[in-house]
């Protein structure tokens, strides 16, 4: 931290104040000539919590494809037909049983099955052609789009997020001063979504932990760099291999039930996801779990200020993101090059 | 996957044979059926099937020059067909007469070309920055936002509807979107982009980018600028694609979004592997294939008692298939059942002789 400052005091100087005039933004109550023309502060609030929960969102998704694609250099294109399919069985589970939170365990459990299978009988017999992986998993990507669509057709379905989840809840964030008789407004902001986040969260620091002190973890980091080694070294690589995929699309169908429950879920989605997932990665830098969850945040915040501050080019924000990320860092904003 | 070991196949230095004599006689057959074919097919199997066939087969065949020569499997293709036949749509005259220009065809179509070469030249530098299996990625995020961009965008793109009536321009008196007219026209493209291709192939250019696409260390090495060769291959490829663009906007008379959307993209995917990419004929025959199960997929599908709307499953396991099992496509499998064959031969033949 003194280094950074010491060797670019400029560039710290920057930072400081942009992140002042952030802080500034969130927790101060917004001025008159502000307001004017800026919008209230609730949209911009509102804006950038959507932002945050959509990144979180975005993270559990990404999160699994970034893992695949450090360890394995897989580049599964089925990743958001897993999302999908981890939302429909989550929406189905809901339900037949009256229980959300029954249906995460089930969905981890199952999804991950489907890419233990996928990664045992396909991808394991073609390792090292990393084209024909893609070419593979964009096949299985068509074929499961299609059997969702003929099992689920074409509407679109939500999942009602349980009664304790519901409603509104106070955020300790100024949303308005009354003028006149000076109270102040809090914020208040969906439940669920809060909850979200903070899942997410826990999520990405179990994780990370996980990768970074245990000896499966350290199992995950060597074979990120070099797989080879790993394997002459004695290490059962397909069973890291088998877990890691596993994992990474548990994770995503686990995605896919909160992404049913603050969307909704229907032929599309997975695309959608998966185009998501692709641009958070590129952004955040591939293999990387932090970057994933940089990217995440940064594409999430991105496109929901963009959607309320410049409704028509919102997409194109996001794109010129990743545009400016591949042309002056192309590894990715926390990505190593190989 | 093989798309990345194919020796290049030079025309021997000591052929003092005319042009016409060094292509073997079953082209010619091939060509003479092609000219004559209009004789005995109806009007859906000109217009619908080979014209639509010819159409795919260019966009894929951009993308088997970029994939086969230049080892970078793009998405990005019909995109940039999309931008040319959208360029069509908002340069000249369209159903949407408050965004078309309505300018007349000869500025229309050279335009269209530049824009859609310039957009496939930037899109192309941003998805050189990384290779390898990178590029699958990037050229995917890159057709998607713009998919998106058309669908949002009213002033420009006419967003969600798009542009409808957008005909062909009547040169010479005829009606180009006519069947006959239309087929010799897509047939005509086909054959030119065709040839421009096994002649790039074996041009400076194509062996210096297929240089590339084995070693680019070494080339970089002997001084050539690996980049640039990449880059060039973008706007080359945008030819093609852009040619089988204007057509299928004609064809069609109208574009939309969902004319460029993800899975178009993949289709054209689809296409370039099931038929091949190591060599140029390899899209074609992919395309042949595709618009045959298309069209015909009700009747396909009912002879096996499904319904008629799981055309996608079809493609989508049979993509499965070829990838799984011969990795270079149809002609992958011809020419394997012709060294079988050959091998075969040999043997009884006692050894070659």
């Amino acid at each position: 931290m003194d280094n950074f400052i010491k060797r670019y005091p400029l560039w710290s100087l920057i930072i400081i104040l942009l992140v002042a005039a952030f802080l500034w933004l969130v927790l101060a109550s917004w001025p008159p000539e502000l307001v004017a023309s800026w919008g209230r502060k609730q949209i911009f609030l509102n804006a950038l919590l959507g932002g945050i929960t959509l990144g979180a969102l975005y993270f559990l998704v990404a999160a699994g494809f970034t893992l695949i694609f450090g360890l394995m250099r897989i580049v599964n294109l089925a990743h958001g037909s897993l999302f999908l399919i981890g939302g429909y069985l989550g929406y189905e589970i809901a339900t037949a049983s009256g229980s959300w939170l029954l249906a995460f365990p089930v969905v981890f459990i199952v999804v991950g099955l489907i890419g233990l299978l996928m990664q045992f009988f396909i991808f394991s017999k073609m390792e090292g052609e990393e084209l024909r992986q893609t070419l593979v998993s964009i096949g299985l990507s068509i074929v499961f789009a299609d059997l969702m669509l003929w099992w689920w057709g074409g509407q679109s379905y939500s999942i009602l997020a349980p009664q304790f989840l519901q409603g509104p809840m106070e955020l300790p964030l100024v949303s308005n001063v009354n003028a006149s008789t000076g109270a102040v407004i809090w914020l208040r902001y969906p439940a669920v979504r809060i909850w979200i986040l903070v899942a997410a969260i826990v999520i990405g620091v179990a994780m990370w932990l996980v990768l970074n002190r245990t000896t499966l973890g350290m199992l995950i980091r060597a074979g990120v760099d070099d797989r080879e080694m790993l394997a002459a070294s004695g290490v059962r690589i397909h069973i890291v291999f088998l877990a890691v995929f596993g994992f990474g699309a548990g994770l995503a169908g686990v995605a896919g039930i909160i992404g049913g429950t603050f969307q909704s879920l229907s032929p599309g989605e997975d695309t959608r996801f998966l185009l998501a997932s692709l641009v958070v990665v590129i952004v955040g830098g591939m293999g990387s779990i932090v970057g994933a969850a940089l990217g995440a945040l940064i594409i999430g915040v991105a496109e929901q200020m963009g959607f309320v501050y410049a409704p028509t080019y919102s997409i194109v924000l996001t794109f010129l993101i990743m545009a400016a990320v591949l042309a002056f860092r192309p590894q990715g904003l926390l990505g190593t090059r190989r | 996957m093989s798309v990345v070991d194919q020796a290049p196949r030079f025309a021997s230095p000591v052929d003092q044979r005319m042009w016409s004599e060094r292509i073997p006689a079953p082209w010619w057959i091939f060509g003479l059926i092609l000219l004559l074919l209009p004789i005995v097919a109806n009007d859906f199997w000109l217009f619908q099937v080979l014209g639509w066939t010819f159409i795919l087969g260019m966009i894929g065949l951009s993308l088997m020059f970029l994939a086969g020569y230049g080892g970078m499997v793009s998405l990005l293709q019909m995109s940039i067909a999309g931008m040319a036949g959208y360029m069509v749509a908002i340069l000249g005259p369209s159903g949407a007469a408050n965004v078309s220009l309505g300018l007349s065809w000869w500025i229309v179509l050279p335009a269209a070309f530049l824009i859609a070469a310039l957009f496939a030249t930037i899109s192309g530098a941003l998805a050189v920055r990384t290779d390898g299996i990178y590029t699958i990625m990037i050229t995917l995020a890159i057709a998607a936002a713009f998919f998106y961009f058309t669908r949002q965008n009213y002033s420009v793109f006419n967003g969600y509807s798009g542009f409808n009536l957008v005909l062909p321009p009547k040169l010479f008196g005829v009606n180009w979107r006519d069947p006959l007219p239309f087929y010799y026209l897509s047939l005509g493209c086909a054959v030119l982009c065709y040839g421009a291709v096994v002649y790039l192939a074996r041009a400076p250019f194509g062996l210096a980018l297929q240089g590339v696409r084995d070693n680019p260390r070494r080339m970089a090495a002997l001084g050539f600028n690996v980049t640039a060769h990449r880059v060039a291959a973008y706007a080359l490829a945008s030819v093609f694609a852009s040619t089988g663009g204007i057509l299928l906007v004609w064809q069609n008379a109208q574009i939309a979004p969902g004319t460029i959307g993800v899975s178009s993209a993949i289709d054209v995917l689809v296409v370039a592997v099931v038929g091949g990419m190591r060599r140029p004929l390899g899209p074609f025959i992919g395309a042949f294939i595709y618009v045959l199960l298309q069209v015909f997929s009700t009747d396909i599908l009912g002879f096996f008692g499904f319904a008629a709307d799981r055309f996608k499953l079809i493609i989508g396991i049979g993509f499965l298939a070829i990838v799984l099992f011969s990795p270079d496509g149809v002609l992958g499998l011809w020419d394997r059942w012709r060294a079988g064959v050959a091998a075969r031969k040999a043997a009884t033949t006692g050894g070659g002789a």
